[in-house]
């Protein structure tokens, strides 16, 4: 090994070097990572603003124009570029996807831990809470839950309350899995050990238990990305999102509002559509792959680096 | 304590007294899993626990080191340490003496080891935990206990996988050695490992003892390492103390039936071949299941030399007269005759 190199910067060279062999898993990487960018560099790539009208030579409205007419993937009912609307709405997209997939990962992990560690009464109280929201039907009652607060107008912006009960709401599945790994683990030796060597709660959380369920964390952070996209596309797509700032899922609803089906204009839905597809794979496939290789378990064997494997005896230095 | 083990047991490193460890089970029974054990380590003795499997001898060093699983309880006894009494402390101050006074080494050392961090960050654990020094000094110390217990210092950045049985056995020496503890406790330290590897680690073990002065309790089922390596022998039955006492008396005399057919059963080179009791000895049954002791002496159901007595009355410890005082104490009813009728 290379010793002059920082133990970081080694390891993240041997991580890379682990992932460029995954093929699915470089193929999933690509597509978050093309989103991401185009996300990123909207601005750079389109001279115009989503929301604003293309006209032709004589100021009318380009409406329903096919890809021939106009940029690269025509325009709406109302004369808007598609191609902006597609890559500001990844924007959108991207943000409350992550955002309320982090918030539902950080949730669902904390009472997957504490339930899964402390047992007994904290166990059935945090379960009962779980088990409570995830009988009711998830859409439903977000439907019900984003209406009610757009109700009060309490001033917060649409994409905010979109996030927050989208992120407050879908760590259910994986709060289970996460107390399911944890009760495995904290009957193993290494856990007494820890006690053994003085150690308290918080450490052996920190140091014990979340290591071995960091591989499984970041992995389902990953998944519950794209099912947090999905959804808000969703909830988008039957007119909850911000119609000011419109996402692939507003899109889509705009789309199928102003009839661009019987107007046979392909352009306008099927490009948002395609793009909810091309992320939520690109997490799937990376979701997958991670978890394979945050496991250092499934990594190498002792006998694969060539280095000897019998230790010095005692008596050697004698 | 009104029954010192003998004279002068106040310089004891740690004293265990009438300990009595019970377990609630599931099916609403308590198994009574010590019962009245008490036992003396000197500083720099090496003390043996011995019995079959589920004898207790487990669930005494997690009775004193305060770590049973949430269904066993200690009910009765006392637990001394340097004279302080540990069963006392409250559940913070109990941490601060794991580790820094008293140190374990696992059965199995691999389930022992985190598998997900470096054998190097775990060594340094509990140092840091501790804070007894800073990072660096730390650092320097783990290559001090790696070099000590023979691991090469390239290998502290590998994971626990990547380690061979008889070196993970080696890093849990080190890491229980991290904190300079006067006291380690080893469960089984050989279970597991090939003949060579164990008496490997039993030569690094004794060296250390010698190095460091360290006092070490050595649990364990195989008599010779015991012989090799044990000054005083506690010899374990269905949770109470059988036999207690030197090795040397232990061994050359022993007094209580299961101590005798324990030591048949092994093989001898030094037993001439053309003796009467050629054959290994076996002690019929098995262990009683602690939630359904038998009455009486726990014994008395397995054993060859059994009296009306013993499955009545429990036989009480009766100290061995050796004339020069030198320990052993049996808890048989063969001595209590012996004694009467003298």
């Amino acid at each position: 090994m290379n010793e002059s190199s920082t133990p970081f910067k080694r390891h993240l060279r041997d991580f890379w070097i682990a992932f460029r062999r995954n093929k699915l898993g470089l193929l999933g990487g690509f597509l978050v990572l093309t989103a991401i960018i185009l996300a990123l560099f909207a601005p750079l790539l389109t001279p115009y603003q989503p929301t604003e009208v293309i006209r032709d030579e004589k100021g009318r409205g380009l409406t329903f124009a096919p890809p021939s007419v106009h940029g690269p993937l025509g325009t709406d009912d109302a004369g808007r570029d598609v191609w902006t609307q597609l890559i500001y709405g990844a924007r959108i997209s991207l943000t409350v996807g992550f955002m309320a997939g982090f918030i539902a990962m950080f949730v669902g992990s904390l009472f997957g831990i504490l339930a899964g560690y402390f047992g007994g009464r904290v166990d059935n109280l945090l379960m009962r809470i779980t088990d409570v929201l995830l009988v009711i039907p998830d859409l439903p009652l977000m439907l019900v839950l984003v209406a009610t607060v757009r109700q009060m107008e309490l001033n917060i912006s649409p994409l905010v309350v979109l996030t927050a009960v989208i992120g407050l709401l879908y760590w259910t599945s994986t709060a289970r899995l996460i107390r399911s790994q944890v009760l495995t683990i904290k009957e193993r030796q290494f856990v007494d050990r820890a006690r053994a060597i003085g150690a308290g709660h918080m450490h052996i959380i920190r140091k014990h238990i979340l290591p071995q369920i960091m591989p499984l964390i970041v992995a389902n952070t990953v998944l519950v990305l794209s099912i947090a996209i999905l959804i808000e596309s969703g909830l988008a797509f039957l007119g909850l999102g911000d119609p000011t700032k419109p996402s692939w899922g507003t899109m889509l609803n705009f789309a199928f509002d102003r009839s661009a089906i019987t107007n046979g204009a392909w352009w306008f839905y099927l490009p948002p559509g395609l793009a909810i597809v091309w992320v939520s794979l690109g997490c799937v496939l990376l979701g997958n792959v991670l978890e394979e290789m945050l496991n250092p378990r499934l990594t190498g064997h002792h006998l694969e680096d060539g280095q000897s494997m019998i230790a010095v005896s005692g008596k050697r230095s004698e | 304590m009104t029954d010192a083990l003998r004279p002068g047991s106040g310089q004891a490193l740690l004293s265990a007294r009438h300990l009595t460890t019970e377990f609630h089970l599931a099916d609403k029974t308590v198994a009574r899993a010590l019962e009245d054990v008490s036992f003396d380590v000197l500083p720099g003795q090496t003390v043996g626990l011995v019995g079959e499997s589920g004898c207790g001898k487990t669930t005494t060093l997690m009775s004193v080191m305060r770590l049973l699983p949430s269904n066993g309880r200690i009910t009765a006894g006392n637990v001394y340490f340097n004279g302080n009494d540990l069963l006392a402390l409250s559940e913070r101050d109990m941490r601060a003496h794991r580790w820094k006074d008293m140190a374990i080494i696992f059965q199995g050392a691999m389930n022992a080891l985190n598998p997900v961090l470096r054998i190097g960050d775990q060594i340094r654990e509990a140092i840091l935990l501790h804070d007894l020094m800073d990072r660096a000094a730390a650092d320097r110390r783990v290559d001090e206990l790696l070099e000590l217990v023979g691991i090469p210092r390239g290998r502290r950045d590998q994971y626990p996988h990547q380690y061979s049985g008889g070196m993970r056995q080696r890093a849990m020496i080190a890491m229980a050695l991290a904190c300079s503890p006067d006291l380690l406790f080893a469960d089984e330290p050989t279970t597991a490992l090939d003949v060579m590897i164990q008496a490997q680690v039993l030569e690094l073990l004794k060296e250390i003892q010698k190095k460091l002065g360290l006092a070490i309790v050595l649990v364990t089922h195989d008599l010779g390492v015991v012989a090799e390596m044990c000054d005083t022998v506690v010899v374990m039955y269905g949770g109470k103390v059988a036999e207690y006492g030197s090795a040397e008396l232990v061994y050359n005399q022993p007094q209580h039936p299961y101590t005798q057919r324990l030591l048949e059963s092994f093989p001898d080179l030094n037993r001439p071949p053309d003796s009467a009791n050629r054959d290994l000895a076996t002690i019929p049954g098995t262990p009683p299941r602690l939630n359904a002791l038998p009455p009486g002496c726990r014994f008395s159901p397995r054993c060859h030399m059994s009296m009306d007595v013993c499955a009545q009355v429990t036989p009480g410890k009766v100290n061995v007269s050796t004339g020069s005082g030198v320990l052993h104490q049996v808890a048989c009813h063969l001595l209590n005759e012996q004694e009467i009728n003298k």
